[in-house]
């Protein structure tokens, strides 16, 4: 093994390590242990991280097998890793989010009894979505797959003992597996035309068999390329939580925050994200598949940014605004603009987190109130999370000079040069999706920061309904929000000024809102200068990222221009939208959600999926469970088959016993027929 | 180095003369000595099976250690043992689970120790008889004979219902498995005069004939996997047996029929084996779907998990009978795997039952508060049985998804939604019994796991997660056994036109 092989190894290694003496001897070793052991396993992983991507930039891939995991018939199944520039960007942006919450997590989790066990979590959740980037097959990245699955349900019910979050967390975990199954049918079908599960064998032949068909259905002929990338994309749609798979992320935010900035927003969900760039190679020979990639991206986009405007919790509404811009994600794959999509990735990666984090900050200030009806006026009391909440925003909104517009603006323009089917129905989605993202980004920031001090005015009428929704909750919903599980040791100061958060805190924020502003000025390199080079392969057909290289003149020239472009004017007149609403007419919305009643109520609804879920799904199996049970096992096969022929025996045994009457000359009466029926049959042959 | 040793005649009667040795001591005033004489012989038990690794050669085909001495003269039986990769995994877990059970039951069987510890002795040293046969009728004799000490387990020890149940386990199997000895009765006859199976493989047979034996060996087999439909026996046997007969029922006494398709069906049938496989594919993938759905909405942990394991032996005949060399090793560790989780998981389970008495669902909620340490064990046993990659549980069902799809795209449809249900039903189950807050006093009451259990767990926890990482150990002697079974099947045995 080469040394540069061996800190291949180490990048992984080191956060798992931590996991493990934080998780197994946590409570020997004790809190400031576990997070000094962890963290300096994170700072390894970090500088290892950041040494393997220079060296990759150098030019020095990497594609080789770790270890034989199993060997089967021909078919040998490794673990192994691929270095090349794709996966040393993501190497470094989960190291990097993943160091800062770690820190962050120091302040965060203060108080809370499970400590050394969250820092466990997540130095293996670091650990499995390391292995799942770096895998150079469809294997490993299984694994990868599911065990960042298992980490997030873990961590979603961190905090056991509320009703909500385990709720959550088994939702999520189920939707996945949902996801999972395409995904693993998707592999099988892989393994059984290629004969290998290894990326570059496989992406090698995918040419060749580009023109096989399959017929599922008879006399159905399906493209066999579209089956694959449909199924692989079944998996992205439920890690990367795409409609109608997305109903797990925004239950999700019953976990701990820092997790989900890490974990529901940075890393993990991008996940799908990483997986359809990853197998461009087979998604560009299936149009069909391309054009579905587009659509489910453009409905999440769209969709899941109107729900966004008329949430109150300020994770919810962060949540829905992550769905959405994973939306716009998937949407840049669908029109083969890979780059755009990583792109986006890298730079939502930032200034998600700070959002997330920003929010855990004002949580932590506000004594774990979430709903932002009882904020207001915050940004006096804490300026640096204001600040760095404030980048987030506008990055998430798309506005020059910050990380966002670069990416966002260049799937906008991408989708506009598309040429698959769908591409307009996703553009005009994607655009208007541009307004409602400048609106809920600055609904929250002025919602919670400016305004009334709505926190201290028990009287104000947003806080009142916000108790009446509370309180109407808790009585009647089990899956409600529960504030009495964590935060109990905040009671005794509740109704001191809020105020800034500790170091730890802001020092995570400060290091998120940096990339959040400048990140965008890399498009040059990232997306024009063929920065991921054979890691991503583009069908010469699809010409919309080729013509918009050439029309690219530098990061002055893509904001000059944009001035004149629709999106910037509709991002500026969401962001002016949510100005008039919160800080120049604050009774308005209160207003204009009795007179829109109907949609207010069908986007606080999120379209009733969750409840024909609950009730199709979940309550269907239930029943079908219950039907199968009673009416199969026991009616049918136990009472019928098997108890049925014991009572069979038992009838025949009863009439049978009539004969052993116990008197002699009944014998002899049967003897005397039996010998004459034999005689009868021997003689009569 | 052990040549000279009849190591499998060890693995056989080691266990037995341990068990009636511990017999020996008699009453429960010498409990402590039975519980002692009972934990050696388990051990040396066990011992005697690690050379059987260490000296198998992977690379050999045909049977190892192979003893050979006449039995009954007069019917050419032959007291013939041997194994090959496929026997030598399952008397490893079948000698490493008695440990373990002998273990489970140390505290917490009072009455009858010794004979409690001597039935799993003597059933353990049974089904290595079992795995080692080489002689149609000795795998037949031992075979049956395992009934009686898990009839007597299940009757004794066994819970308020436990003779309709050992009553039911008793009649189900048996009536299963008498069409057997006919079956090989015809094939003494057929294969002129002789009980060994190597003279079975080579029999030529019509395909007649080759029908009617397979279905006596299917009776038998899948009432003992047990298979869709003949599976109702299960659930009220785990339910009532105490916790360590029911780690063994599912941890190694299914496996019997899922050896007995391998040893016996597929190579001396290969032609009606390959004619049937749709039925038996049809009856594992019902036993995939409809058994998860069932599990899915048990009230008792114990019923959950036993139709859990219907659900999950699914798998084995399912991969067993796509007759490809994925499918047919993800069988054979899916059942290795099955051992280790469904053996921890029942364990879990009694860890409970013991504080708790009382196997419902309801009447538990939020352990995690009093038991952690049980709590993340049960965790990366539900996993596990969920089939997460990392895991045992995810091996077995990988191998025989991806050997599926090379057959047919709808059987692998229809085995992975596996993937969902497992998850649902132990999942669903862990985050009530696990998670949660308090839910009454008895739970507020609990204890964490003594020592004891810690080890037996921790034990199948190491074994099931080395799996899950490097299984590669584990699939290496099977290799040149399922390459020679998957040759046997595809050369037909019909006789020459």
């Amino acid at each position: 093994m080469t040394s540069m092989q061996k800190l291949y190894l180490l990048v992984p290694l080191a956060p798992l390590a931590g996991a493990i003496v934080s998780g197994l001897f946590g409570w020997l070793i004790g809190r400031r242990a576990a997070h000094v052991i962890t963290i300096l396993g994170m700072l390894v992983c970090l500088a290892a991280s950041i040494f393997v991507y220079m060296d990759v930039m150098a030019g020095n891939l990497f594609n080789g097998p770790v270890y034989t995991w199993l060997a089967s018939g021909s078919i040998r199944f490794e673990i192994g890793f691929l270095i090349d520039p794709l996966s040393a960007t993501m190497m470094i942006v989960v190291s990097f989010v993943s160091l800062m919450v770690h820190v962050y997590t120091i302040g965060y989790m203060a108080d809370d009894p499970g400590y050394q066990r969250f820092f466990s979590y997540i130095s293996l959740f670091t650990f499995s979505m390391l292995m799942l980037v770096m895998s150079n097959n469809f294997l490993q990245l299984f694994f990868g797959w599911e065990a960042v699955g298992l980490v997030s349900y873990l961590l979603i019910g961190f905090w056991y003992n509320r009703p909500t979050a385990i709720y959550a967390n088994l939702k999520a975990f189920l939707v996945n597996r949902v996801g999972d199954f395409g995904f693993l049918l998707g592999i099988a079908l892989v393994l059984m035309y290629f004969g290998t599960l290894d990326y570059a064998a496989v992406f090698a032949g995918a040419e060749r068999l580009s023109a096989n068909t399959i017929e599922l259905f008879p006399g159905h002929a399906w493209s066999l390329m579209t089956v694959i990338c449909i199924l692989l994309f079944i998996g992205a749609m439920g890690k990367s939580a795409q409609f109608p798979l997305h109903v797990w992320l925004p239950d999700s935010m019953e976990g701990p925050t820092p997790i989900s900035a890490l974990i529901h927003a940075a890393t993990m969900v991008t996940a799908g994200i990483f997986m359809v760039a990853r197998m461009s190679p087979l998604f560009e020979l299936s149009e069909t598949a391309l054009s579905f990639v587009l659509v489910i991206g453009a409905i999440t986009a769209f969709f899941m940014a109107l729900i966004a405007t008329v949430q109150y919790d300020i994770k919810r509404v962060v949540a829905y605004s992550t769905l959405s811009q994973l939306g716009y994600m998937t949407m840049a794959l669908g029109a083969s603009a890979y780059s755009a999509a990583i792109f986006h990735l890298f730079t939502h990666a930032f200034f998600k987190a700070v959002l997330f984090l920003g929010a855990g900050s004002v949580i932590i200030a506000m004594h774990h109130q979430q709903d932002m009806r009882k904020m207001g006026g915050l940004a006096k009391y804490m300026p640096i999370t204001y600040l760095t909440v404030l980048i987030g925003a506008i990055a998430n909104a798309g506005l020059p000079p910050f990380a966002g517009f670069f990416s966002k603006e260049t799937i906008v323009e991408a989708l506009h040069h598309a040429t698959v089917p769908g591409a307009g129905f996703a553009y005009a989605l994607a655009v208007a999706g541009v307004f409602v993202g400048g609106f809920y980004s600055f609904r929250l920031v002025f919602y919670a920061f400016h305004g009334k001090e709505r926190f201290a005015d028990p009287d104000h009428p947003d806080v009142k309904a916000a108790d009446a929704e509370a309180k109407v909750a808790a009585l009647h919903d089990d899956h409600a929000h529960d504030d009495h599980g964590h935060d109990d040791h905040h009671g005794d100061h509740g109704h001191g000024k809020p105020h800034e958060s500790p170091w730890v805190v802001t020092l995570p924020l400060v290091m998120l809102a940096i990339p959040s502003v400048s990140a965008g000025w890399l498009i040059g390199t990232f997306v024009y200068g063929n920065y991921f080079g054979s890691a991503i392969t583009v069908n010469p057909a699809h010409t919309a990222m080729a013509v918009m290289a050439q029309n690219f003149h530098g990061v002055i020239g893509m904001m000059s221009h944009a001035l004149g472009t629709l999106p910037f004017w509709l991002a500026v007149a969401g962001a002016a939208t949510a100005w008039f609403l919160y800080i120049a007419r604050p009774a308005l919305p209160a207003q204009l959600r009795r007179q829109w009643g109907v949609v207010v109520t069908v986007l606080m609804e999120k379209y009733g999926l969750d409840r024909f879920n609950d009730w199709f799904f979940a309550g269907g199996s239930r029943a079908l469970g219950t039907g199968l049970w009673k009416g199969g096992d026991i009616a049918v096969i136990d009472n019928v088959m098997v108890n049925g022929s014991a009572r069979l025996v038992g009838w025949f045994a009863a009439v049978i016993r009539h004969v052993q009457s116990g008197y002699i000359y009944h014998y002899a009466f049967a003897m005397i027929i039996g010998i004459l029926m034999l005689l009868t049959l021997a003689y009569t042959r | 180095m052990m040549q000279g040793l009849p190591l499998l005649s060890l693995a056989i009667w080691a266990p037995i003369i341990a068990g009636v040795a511990v017999l020996l001591t008699g009453g429960d005033r010498n409990a402590s000595a039975s519980r002692l004489i009972a934990l050696i012989g388990a051990l040396i038990s066990f011992a005697v099976t690690i050379p059987l690794y260490t000296g198998f050669n992977a690379q050999a085909g045909g049977f190892q250690f192979v003893e050979m001495r006449p039995w009954i003269d007069a019917f050419n039986v032959n007291y013939h043992l041997g194994i090959d990769g496929i026997s030598l995994l399952l008397i490893l877990l079948n000698s490493l689970t008695t440990v373990i059970v002998v273990i489970a039951g140390w505290e917490v069987i009072q009455s009858r120790v010794s004979q409690y510890m001597a039935a799993f002795l003597v059933l353990s040293g049974l089904m290595n008889g079992v795995f080692a046969s080489l002689d149609g009728l000795l795998f037949y004799v031992f075979f049956e004979a395992t009934l009686i000490p898990m009839f007597i387990i299940v009757g004794v020890w066994g819970g308020p219902n436990r003779v309709y149940a050992a009553v039911k386990f008793f009649l189900y199997t048996l009536l299963g498995s008498l069409l057997t000895l006919v079956a090989l009765i015809y094939l003494y006859f057929a294969s002129g005069s002789s009980f060994s199976l190597f003279d079975f493989y080579q029999a030529q047979l019509p395909m007649a004939a080759q029908v009617l034996v397979f279905i006596a060996f299917f009776m038998a087999f899948a009432v003992k996997v047990p298979m869709w439909p003949v599976h109702t026996w299960l659930p009220d046997a785990h339910v009532e047996a105490p916790t360590g007969g029911s780690v063994v029922l599912a941890a190694i006494m299914l496996k019997l029929g899922g050896y007995g398709f391998l040893r016996l069906s597929l190579p001396i049938v290969p032609d009606a084996s390959l004619l049937l496989a749709p039925v038996v594919i049809t009856l594992s993938l019902i036993a995939v779907v409809y058994i998860g759905l069932v599990a899915l909405v048990q009230t008792d942990m114990k019923k959950l998990i036993a139709y859990s394991s219907i659900s999950h032996m699914g798998f084995v005949t399912l991969g067993t009978f796509l007759f490809n060399a994925q499918a047919v090793e993800g069988a054979i560790i899916q059942m290795i795997s099955h051992g280790f989780i469904s053996g921890a998981l029942f364990l879990c389970v009694g860890v409970l039952y013991d504080r708790m008495h009382t196997r419902n669902i309801a009447d538990y909620g939020g352990v995690a508060n009093r038991m952690p340490v049980f709590a993340a064990l049960f965790m990366l046993f539900a996993m596990a049985n969920a089939g997460l990659p990392g895991t045992s549980g995810f091996v077995g069902e990988f191998l025989v998804i991806m050997g599926a799809m090379q057959v047919n795209f709808w059987y692998a449809f229809a085995a992975s939604v596996t993937l969902i249900f497992g998850a649902a039903y132990t999942l669903w189950m862990y985050k009530r019994v696990v998670f949660g807050a308090v839910a009454n006093d008895h739970v507020a009451q609990l204890q964490d796991i003594n020592a004891r259990e810690f080890l037996i767990l921790a034990v199948l926890a190491v074994l099931t997660l080395w799996m899950g990482i490097w299984p590669q150990p584990f699939v290496e002697v099977l290799h040149v056994s399922v390459n020679d079974l998957l040759a046997h099947v595809s050369f037909s045995k019909l006789p020459v036109q």
